[in-house]
């Protein structure tokens, strides 16, 4: 049909029109009520849902991390503050580029490759689900230097933010390394082993005791977790905060250590490898404890770079470990004060009872000589006094071998040898005080007569560590009360309960004797360590000991110059000064020191500094 | 027949004959289309007072468009239709060109050319083809015998077909879609036949795979995956449509009073003055305010068709269906990209949303209504 045939026919085309304009009224009406259903379903039916979403954007619940707890001396010196810290995060949401803005910021300031790998791994693997608009740590500790490098270039840098928070310090560096410690970020396997309301209270804060007081004291120092309700913008900004529970700072710790004290010890030791530990005789405090090589606590704050942990871990120095408290040496001489008091209380012996010393002793049928430190001996009629004094080992083999084992372990028990101090840094470790049992159980034999005397000269199976000859010394001067070492004085406000203590039970006679012995090896004519009394204004007692470090074959010569350093005997000294009314009580051991007067040097300096020099008289607490 | 149909018409023809014409029809005004627009554009102002962040900026620019859109209402709806009717190839012309010229000297942001500037004046062109495609396709259909042969068919396809792809090359997807249903629509209201219709629709079914496969880019991909499970990329694109729901949701039955509502207030909506407002305003005056928009939106819409029916000539009807349809349209295509229901696409809110272009645009649209609607009839013999 061709269109000039067809005729425009109005009415028809009206009526089609109508028809149209109804079925699209129809539609419209539908949709309508398809958008009315819509908003019905949103707004009535899941209304609660949006609210709690819509809240949940709008009001976040932020953790107020507590303040740590700060760590004093005896004199009130910091030993571990917080310090403002400045960490370089990005918003990736703000970024334009993020390799960009790393390109621009690494002219600015120094990030390292491990820098921006770890940026990367927070960005693509987020520990917890990341809120849009979180800043993203890219590099922690800016110096000022740095941050006023981006200060300066803020207008060019969207989305680059410096944030401050509190970051552990510890002022003395390598000084407390070992025993005040230091914190970490916590790693997974100290996120596990939390309990759940422990992890609740490490929100916020990402660092953890690793050693030390650190350690022993977390949760005194840690604090309690505040919270504080705010409502955010999409860009996180807080705009007002509804509610808010402050955060509990932290117990600051008071210590009996002295600041000036262990500086002395540390720098006596100086460059050689050994440990000084030094303790408040009427308390029990422990006022030094030093073992070096140390380390710099501060490099393990915010995470030890690779390099560094290799260098401090696979030193043959082992500046990582603590001597003090888990160094295994064995006593040599320094136990025979107390052995010699075991065998006044034994009456094995008395004031008077002496043996004849050739410079050896034999065991009835036994072919094996026994050697005393002194080639020919120390003379046909050696009593206590000068075996104390000139260290008689033949007096002791003889002493040891009548004692017998199981009198000898369980009176060196008695002062703690064998067993933990107890002193309040962790992984302290017990030594070895032999018994007939621990050798059948451990080495699978009995026990030998060879063996005791071994052990009366604290050689052979002997091992203690510089924190317990402290303490046996403590106990020797402060006639049998044996005290447990203690670091920390007060936590908070509250003093600690004096240290539990023990009494070693013994005839004052006895003790007399011993101290007398004691204070022969420092001021008698022939005392082993007379050196260390020259112009001394105040008597002390002691003992020296060295300590073999290998075996010697039966008849080989020692040479000291053809050992290698490394083999050389440890030089040990303990002691106690003032002698008439012992302060204080201390064990030094030198590693490889050869010779014990190098460990009684050690001994003297903190007597001199502790009774004369010691500065300050104490301060209050409040700094 | 003739008789009959002479009969029916020729009481209404007489009432005209005999009312005098009145102040309101001389100016060309309808009332009620007036009066429900005037309380929409009233709304949507309170609306973006507080969309905008509280900001009299937005508001004071919205009012002085929304001014300038009334202004030229009242000049459009003088216009004799017959006139216009002949005019459209040149409006059309000139609309063709525009876009040719954005394409070349086009401005614009995030990789799409969608404006021009002619001396310090930037619109986009996209804007006016809004109207002159139904005008063109009314134009053109109501000068030929009703229901559209194939052949007439073809051509308005053509008509359709031209501004479309080179909106589409701006890249506008939304846009596009909007101008090549408005002239679509033409097409429905002047009679389509069904079959074509069916054809087409059955046609469509098969063709998705194709298209999504080969037409469609990647964000525009990405936008139809997102409405299906905006949980899939939180953060991302489906942020937007996330924090929208919870926006209307939260909202509740009152609402969160004016200004008062969090999420739009504390920036967690985006384009909240724009494209997301329909969010604000479900948010911060609940269901309550969302049914009464719908009321005013159906009022107009209503009287936009009623406009229609009574309407002289087919060009008229055309035109008017198409203009009140497509209105429709926009209101239905963004109040459900903003609920979810569509993917998001750049379809603001018509008249309540931020935007200079667009609202002159429809209220020009509105005139050519009010010139219809007032045209002094003619008696048909």
């Amino acid at each position: 049909m061709s269109e000039h045939l067809r005729f425009k026919d109005h009415n028809n085309e009206s009526r089609i029109f109508f028809r149209r304009a109804i079925i699209a009224a129809a539609l419209i009406l539908c949709l309508l009520i398809v958008l009315v259903v819509r908003f019905y379903s949103l707004q009535i039916i899941e209304y609660d849902t949006y609210v709690t979403q819509s809240d949940r954007n709008r009001v976040q619940v932020q953790p107020l991390p507590p303040t740590r707890g700060l760590i004093y001396d005896r004199h009130g010196e910091l030993l571990a503050e917080n310090r403002p810290s400045y960490t370089l995060s990005i918003i990736k949401e703000q970024v334009l580029s993020v390799e960009q803005t790393l390109e621009q910021l690494s002219q600015l300031v120094n990030i390292s490759a491990k820098d921006k790998e770890d940026f990367y791994k927070r960005l693509e693997r987020p520990k917890r689900r990341r809120r849009p608009y979180e800043p993203i740590p890219l590099r922690y500790l800016l110096d000022e230097a740095e941050i006023a490098k981006i200060a300066v270039n803020e207008y060019r840098l969207k989305g680059v933010v410096v944030e401050a928070q509190l970051v552990r310090y510890y002022p003395n560096k390598e000084l407390f390394a070992h025993n005040v410690g230091y914190v970490g970020r916590i790693n997974e396997r100290e996120l596990k082993s939390l309990s759940p309301e422990d992890y609740q209270r490490y929100n916020g804060t990402d660092s953890i005791g690793k050693i030390g007081l650190e350690k022993q004291y977390e949760s005194i120092l840690l604090g309690q977790v505040g919270y504080q309700q705010v409502e955010t913008n999409a860009r996180g900004r807080v705009l007002r905060v509804l509610e808010r529970i402050d955060p509990t700072p932290g117990q600051n710790l008071h210590l009996y250590l002295d600041a000036g004290l262990q500086r002395k010890a540390m720098s006596a030791l100086g460059e050689r490898r050994g440990a000084v530990v030094a303790i408040e005789v009427e308390t029990g405090g422990v006022l030094a404890m030093a073992s070096t090589p140390s380390f710099d606590p501060n490099l393990f704050v915010t995470g030890i770079s690779f390099e560094n942990y290799k260098a401090l871990n696979q030193s043959p120095d082992l500046p990582l470990f603590d001597r003090t408290i888990q160094g295994g040496y064995p006593p040599g001489s320094t136990l025979k004060p107390m052995l010699a008091l075991g065998g006044l209380e034994h009456q094995l012996v008395d004031e008077h009872y002496s043996v004849r010393d050739p410079g050896f002793y034999q065991l009835e049928g036994e072919e094996r000589k026994y050697r005393d430190w002194k080639r020919y001996g120390h003379g046909h009629r050696v009593a206590l006094k000068q075996a104390v004094a000139e260290s008689c080992d033949v007096y002791y083999y003889d002493l040891a071998f009548r004692m017998g084992i199981d009198r000898m372990h369980k009176f060196g028990a008695a002062f703690g040898l064998g067993q933990k101090t107890g002193v309040d840094v962790p992984s302290e470790r017990s030594g070895l005080w032999p018994s007939r049992r621990w050798k059948r159980a451990v080495r699978r034999l009995p026990w030998f007569p060879g063996d005791s005397l071994n052990m009366g000269i604290g050689q052979g199976f002997v091992l203690t560590t510089p924190v317990q000859l402290a303490s046996m010394t403590a106990t020797l001067a402060a006639r049998g009360v044996k005290r447990q070492p203690r670091l920390v004085k007060t936590l908070g406000d509250a003093e600690i309960d004096t240290a539990p203590q023990v009494t070693v039970m013994a005839r004052e006679r006895n003790w007399d004797l011993i101290m007398e012995a004691m204070e022969e090896v420092v001021h008698g004519q022939r005392g082993t360590a007379r050196s260390i009394a020259r112009k001394a204004s105040f008597r002390m007692g002691g003992k020296t000991g060295t300590a073999q470090v290998v075996g010697i074959a039966q008849d080989a010569e020692y040479d000291s110059e053809a050992l290698a350093e490394r083999q050389r005997d440890h030089a040990l000294f303990v002691g106690y000064a003032p002698a008439d009314k012992p302060k204080i009580a201390v064990a030094v051991i030198v590693e490889n020191g050869e010779k014990s007067s190098t460990a009684a040097k050690i001994a003297r300096k903190l007597f001199d500094y502790h009774l004369l020099a010691s500065p300050r008289a104490i301060v209050p607490e409040e700094l | 027949m003739v008789q009959q149909d002479f009969q029916r018409r020729m009481p209404e023809a007489s009432r005209d004959l005999r009312r005098p014409v009145g102040m309101l029809q001389r100016l060309h005004v309808d009332i009620p289309l007036l009066l429900s627009l005037l309380v929409l554009t009233a709304f949507g102002l309170v609306v973006l007072y507080s969309a905008a962040g509280e900001s009299k900026h937005y508001v004071q620019r919205q009012a002085i468009f929304i001014g300038i859109g009334y202004v030229g209402m009242f000049v459009i709806a003088q216009f004799q239709m017959s006139l216009l009717q002949r005019w459209a190839p040149w409006f059309f012309a000139a609309g063709l060109v525009l876009l040719g010229l954005v394409l070349v000297m086009g401005t614009g942001a995030k990789g799409a050319q969608r404006w021009l500037s002619i001396g310090g004046f930037r619109f986009q062109p996209s804007e006016a083809l809004k109207l002159a495609v139904p005008i063109m396709v009314a134009s053109y259909l109501g000068e030929r015998v009703l229901p559209p042969s194939f052949r007439h068919i073809l051509a308005t396809l053509m008509i359709i077909a031209l501004p479309t792809v080179l909106i589409l090359e701006q890249p506008d997807l939304g846009t596009s879609l909007l101008v090549a249903a408005s002239g679509l629509i033409g097409l429905f209201f002047a009679g389509l036949r069904w079959r074509y219709i069916l054809g087409v629709g059955l046609l469509a079914l098969i063709g998705a795979w194709p298209m999504w496969q080969y037409v469609l880019r990647d964000y525009q991909k990405q936008r139809i995956l997102t409405m299906f499970n905006p949980e899939a990329d939180k953060l991302g694109a489906g942020w937007n449509i996330i924090q929208s729901k919870t926006a209307i949701g939260s909202g509740g039955f009152y609402g969160k009073g004016w200004m008062n509502g969090t999420q739009s207030q504390l920036n967690f909506l985006p384009e909240s003055h724009t494209d997301f407002i329909i969010a604000v305003l479900a948010e911060e005056f609940g269901l309550v305010g969302t049914l009464l928009l719908l009321v005013v939106y159906s009022v107009i819409i209503a009287r936009g068709l009623f406009i229609a029916i009574r309407a002289q000539s087919s060009f008229n009807r055309i035109l008017a269906g198409s203009i009140t349809f497509t209105f429709f349209v926009y209101v239905f295509v963004n109040i459900s990209m903003v609920s979810g229901l569509l993917p998001v696409v750049g379809v603001p809110l018509p008249l309540v949303s931020y935007g200079g272009t667009a609202i002159v645009t429809l209220l020009l649209g509105f005139g050519l209504l009010m010139a219809i609607s007032t045209e002094r009839r003619r008696v048909s013999i």
